[in-house]
């Protein structure tokens, strides 16, 4: 036999049990939401347009305080070049950072390779970044939670708190990471997010002479970027790794790594 | 200069930002925790499993993995940009990482190494204390000593039959509670390297497998290796002493006993060997088969520019080699030696082959990256990445051995009997 103070017991712990899930699944949802009112950045980027002089690459090192002889840099432009036979070259000394001219195609450490233009079949130029991964694995990896993802979804280094063990470097299917070589923590571009929070656009797409960079909201239907994004046809790179990057890219070729 | 550049030659179409960030001392870290869980492994398979004929080499084995134990996280350590701030993973652990665990995985192993020591050698901690408080002019070495034994009697001085009965128990459950955290803080190293889903190397399910396999069978052949150094100390020792000294064997005594606990010992190590091998060919044998986007590139470097470092310092010098020793009839302590040896080498290569061999091909599937080993330390960077700051992790166990040996009376109960 039950009795009613027993009886009212079971009552309140029953529905505190099921309202404090319940209460939790719904601030979390309430901070997603407040998350999806705000900005979330994303980066528009034309190979049509990019004809590989650099001068985001040199913005970008001025404007971030990476080294200029440094052989790292937070964005960087690649070169594509197809032969005829079908062969594939691609390079991007220095990170582009002196622009691309001439027809010596760089081997890296070993030296160049000149390819005469009657050999060529097509040649392009495509700018590089962070993505800015919805799903980020540079953040899941960080065994100290130095590495953030903001809620507009740009993500962040804390150079302060960084043990610089290199895990989210060897995480990043993109190759963006790198250790800085003053500070000595991980470091990677965060859509100059020292300006986008002020309301101005990033180096890297100032300095570019031929509008092939543009920095969007998404969640912003009137932005022209995110038009773009949603009218045109757009890709996206390396998408079987699922790590939902946040750069779509206009006039991607099959070549692109 | 950047970090990794120093060592890094970059061949064809890499991106400007890759390097080969992980070196040498990502190659100790799990060769080190791999020698901690396998010699872990091998001493529980006397205490809880009871095989007798390890006894010698059990107790050996629990004191030999508690020094190395102190050296696993060292390579971690020298390998951070910011080692000062390596204690942050035990603050702020952030639970999506691998690496994070292991500040509780570590903790918890070393917990359950350390008072399993205590459980085994308390007796003699309870008998060392007590001869020497009962001792009237004690040297200021005695008296040291006297202080550190009863600080770890930790004031249990009952050692009647009942007692030491309930520390048996205790050893036993704490060895088989042992065995999974030792697999599994070996297993989560392999875990750290086989989740990363941005290198196509690294990337299977099966690397942990692989890493407690390889482990045990690191751990074991470093046990054989150290323990048949030590005795032949003692064999040299034994001879040097005169007989009417009583109460230390005879040189042909200890011989007798070391090639009898060799002999056991070696079956448990090609028993693991096999499973190592088999599990590491079943990989590469998928992946062949397989053949997803980056096999051209994996191909390339397994079956050329890795060739010699894959198939004949790791499986011929490293695993073939050693398993014809050990399976050839009538083992020597000679042979044991030779074979030991090449085992280490051939785990230590394996474990060179993916850290090193994960990063020789760039992201782009279509690049190499080669690694050059800093051998003549000239700064700081390539001291503690390089060859020296290598050696020095190889070294700091036995640096703690020795003491510890000074403790743990890992030999002299077979001088008791």
């Amino acid at each position: 036999m039950i009795t009613r103070r027993d009886f009212l017991r079971y009552v309140v712990i029953g529905a505190a049990g099921t309202a404090l899930p319940l209460t939790l699944t719904g601030w979390k949802g309430a901070r997603a939401a407040a998350s999806k009112n705000g900005p979330r950045w994303v980066f528009l980027l034309d190979t049509y347009k990019c004809v590989g002089c650099g001068l985001c690459v040199k913005a970008c090192k001025i404007e971030n305080e990476i080294p200029f002889e440094a052989n790292v840099s937070r964005t960087w432009v690649e070169r594509y070049v197809v032969t005829k036979d079908g062969k594939v070259y691609a390079d991007s000394p220095h990170a582009a950072r002196d622009g691309f001219s001439g027809y010596a195609v760089s081997l890296g450490d070993k030296g160049s390779r000149i390819i005469p233009p009657s050999d060529i079949d097509k040649a392009f130029f495509v700018p590089k970044l962070c993505n800015q991964c919805e799903n980020p694995p540079c953040v899941q990896v960080c065994p100290v939670g130095a590495t953030y993802q903001a809620g507009d979804g740009v993500v962040l280094v804390d150079r302060k708190w960084c043990i610089g063990c290199g895990y989210c470097i060897m995480a990043c299917p993109y190759g963006v990471r790198f250790f800085h070589p003053v500070h000595h923590v991980a470091e990677k571009c965060n859509f100059c997010y020292h300006r986008i929070t002020k309301g101005l656009k990033p180096a890297c797409e100032l300095a570019c002479p031929f509008g092939a960079r543009h920095i969007g909201d998404i969640n912003d239907p009137v932005d022209p970027v995110t038009r773009i994004i949603m009218s045109e046809r757009v890709s996206i790179l390396k998408e079987e790794y699922g790590t939902k990057p946040r750069n779509y890219y206009v006039g991607l070729s099959r070549e692109v790594r | 200069m950047v970090h990794g550049e120093i060592w890094t030659i970059k061949e064809l179409f890499v991106y400007p930002n890759e390097y080969i960030y992980w070196s040498i001392q990502i190659v100790m870290y799990p060769f080190m925790t791999g020698l901690v869980a396998g010699a872990f492994v091998l001493s529980s398979l006397y205490h809880v499993f009871g095989i007798k004929e390890l006894k010698d080499i059990a107790k050996f084995a629990l004191v030999f993995s508690f020094a190395l134990l102190f050296a696993a996280p060292l390579p971690l350590m020298l390998h951070l940009l910011q080692p000062q701030r390596g204690l942050y993973v035990f603050f702020t652990p952030h639970f999506t990482s691998a690496i994070a665990a292991f500040g509780i995985v570590f903790f918890t192993y070393s917990a359950i190494v350390a008072s399993e020591l205590w459980f085994v050698y308390r007796k003699h901690f309870v008998e060392t204390a007590k001869r020497l408080k009962q001792k009237q002019d004690r040297t200021f070495g005695e008296a040291a000593q006297y202080i550190v034994f009863t600080v770890l009697t930790l004031g249990a001085y009952d050692i009647g039959e009942k007692a030491l009965h309930a520390d048996e128990k205790a050893v036993k459950i704490l060895a088989g509670v042992g065995i999974p955290v030792a697999a599994f803080l070996h297993g989560y190293a392999g875990f750290i390297f086989g989740s990363v889903k941005a290198n196509a190397l690294w990337m299977t399910p099966l690397m942990p497998v692989i890493f407690i396999m390889s482990a045990i069978v690191s751990g074991i052949a470093l046990c054989m290796f150290t323990y048949i150094v030590t005795m032949e100390i003692r064999k040299l020792l034994a001879s040097r002493r005169s007989a009417s000294y009583r109460g230390y064997e005879s040189r042909e005594q200890i011989k007798g006993v070391e090639v009898n606990v060799i002999q056991m010992t070696s079956r448990y190590l090609l028993l693991f060997l096999v499973f190592a091998i088999s599990l590491e060919l079943l990989d590469l044998v998928f992946r062949g088969y397989t053949a997803v986007k980056s096999w051209d590139v994996l191909r390339s470097v397994i079956y050329g520019r890795d060739f010699i470092d894959i198939f004949i310092l790791q499986y011929g010098v490293g695993n073939l080699l050693p398993l014809m020793l050990f399976l050839w009839p009538r083992m020597t302590v000679r042979r044991a030696v030779i074979g030991v040896v090449l085992v280490l080498f051939g785990v230590f290569m394996m474990r060179w082959n993916v850290v090193i061999g994960g990063q020789s091909f760039s992201l782009t599937f279509s690049g190499y990256m080669d690694y050059h080993l800093p051998i003549m330390p000239t700064n700081w960077e390539t001291y503690r990445e390089g060859l020296a700051g290598a050696l020095t992790i190889m070294a700091i166990p036995y640096a703690l051995f020795l003491i510890f040996l000074r403790i743990f009376p890992v030999f002299s109960e077979a001088r008791q009997k």
